[in-house]
C-alpha cells in the first residue's frame, strides 16, 4: 500500500505538501513539532496515496523522508 | 511494495536544514545530492562554498568542501581542479556572491573554459543579510535599499547571469531552471546532471542558474513565493538552455 513518511522534526510548516498533494492527503496538524511548529501528518484512511512523489519532490527540507508505491 | 523516494545517502547524517521555511535552497542541495548518489561522485568531490545562505550546504553534504571568501569561490575552485584534476569540483553560490562581488572570478573561470561546475541560486536579493537590492532584483522590485523599487536611473538594470556566461567561449554548458513546481524540479535536476557531466568529460565549464524563493525577504508565504517565481521573475528570466557543446 503506498504511504509516505513524515519526519515532523525536519518539518517547518511551509505547508507546499498541503497543497501539492493531488488527492489532498497531507493536512496541517494541531500539534507542535521540537522546533514549536506545528507539522504535518499523513491521513489516508481510505488508502488513496499514489505514490507519486510529488510532495517529497517538492518539500524544500527533506521532512518526507520516505515514500512507497 | 517499491521505495520509489528517500533521503540521498551524500547527505550527512542527521542533517538538519537551517534554511527558512518554504526557502528553495534545500530542494537544490537535495538534488545536488541525488546527482552525487546516482553519478557515484561523493566520495570524489570538492566543494568550495560561498558567502551567503548558500554556505551552509556544507553543513548537510558529507563531502569535502573549502570555504572561500566573499564571491571568490571560482578562483578556489580553479585552484583546486589544477592540483587535483581527478576530483570533481562544483560551487554552490548565491546570486549575490556569484555575479555580484564574485563576477570577475565567475566570468573568468568561464573564459578559461576551467574544467569546473557552478551553481548560482538566483532569489533577486541579498537573502542572509536581510533582504538588500542584487544585481538581480527585477525592476520594480522593492527591497531593504531600494524601498522605492529598482528603477533604471539610480539602479540601472538587473545581470542576466546564465546567458552572461553562455557567452563566454570556454563554457560547455550554461541553463536557466526553477524550483517552483515539480516538473521544473525535474528539468533542474537534468540540467544539473548536463554540467556535472561536462565537466566529467573534460569538455569546460558548466553552469546552471538556479530561480529560487526567499519567502522571508519578500514578505510571502511559500506558496506565494512560488508564484512570484513564475508570474515575475520567469517572464524576466526566461527558462532554458542557452550553450550546449554536446548538442547535436
Amino acid at each position: 500500500m503506498a504511504h509516505i513518511v513524515i519526519d515532523e522534526n525536519r518539518c517547518k510548516s511551509c505547508f507546499i505538501c498541503v497543497g501539492t498533494c493531488p488527492k489532498g492527503l497531507i493536512k496541517k496538524s494541531n500539534r507542535m513539532s521540537n522546533l514549536g511548529d506545528k507539522y504535518v501528518e499523513f491521513v489516508d484512511p481510505n488508502h488513496e496515496c499514489l505514490g507519486c512523489a510529488m510532495c517529497a519532490t517538492r518539500c524544500p527540507d527533506l521532512a518526507i523522508t520516505e515514500v512507497y508505491k | 511494495m517499491q521505495q520509489v523516494f528517500s533521503v540521498p545517502k551524500s547527505m550527512k547524517k542527521d542533517f538538519k536544514y537551517t534554511f527558512c521555511p518554504g526557502c528553495d535552497h534545500g530542494i537544490a542541495v537535495r538534488l545536488v545530492a541525488e546527482l552525487l548518489d546516482e553519478m557515484n561522485l561523493t566520495e570524489n568531490t570538492i566543494l568550495a562554498a560561498s558567502i551567503g545562505c548558500s554556505v551552509f550546504i556544507y553543513n548537510f553534504l558529507n563531502v569535502d568542501s573549502i570555504e572561500a571568501p566573499h564571491g571568490r569561490a571560482m578562483a578556489e575552485a580553479t585552484g583546486v581542479k589544477r592540483v587535483r584534476p581527478d576530483k570533481f569540483v562544483f560551487t554552490y553560490q548565491g546570486d549575490g556572491d556569484f555575479a555580484s562581488i564574485g563576477l570577475a572570478e565567475s566570468t573568468h573561470a568561464a573564459l578559461r573554459g576551467e574544467n569546473l561546475s557552478g551553481i548560482c541560486i538566483n532569489n533577486t536579493t541579498y537573502g542572509m543579510t536581510g533582504g538588500q537590492l542584487g544585481p538581480t532584483t527585477i525592476m520594480g522590485q522593492k527591497t531593504t535599499t531600494s524601498p522605492m523599487g529598482r528603477f533604471k536611473e539610480t539602479y540601472g538594470y538587473p545581470i542576466k547571469i546564465a546567458e552572461h556566461i553562455a557567452l563566454c567561449d570556454g563554457t560547455a554548458f550554461s541553463a536557466r531552471v526553477a524550483l517552483d513546481s515539480v516538473p521544473h524540479i525535474k528539468k533542474a535536476k537534468e540540467a544539473l546532471r548536463k554540467a556535472f557531466q561536462v565537466q566529467l568529460d573534460g569538455l569546460g565549464y558548466g553552469f546552471v542558474e538556479i530561480l529560487s524563493t526567499c519567502p522571508t525577504n519578500w514578505k510571502m508565504t511559500p506558496e506565494q513565493a512560488h508564484e512570484r517565481v513564475r508570474k515575475e521573475m520567469i517572464p524576466v528570466f526566461p527558462l532554458g538552455v542557452f550553450k550546449d557543446v554536446t548538442a547535436k
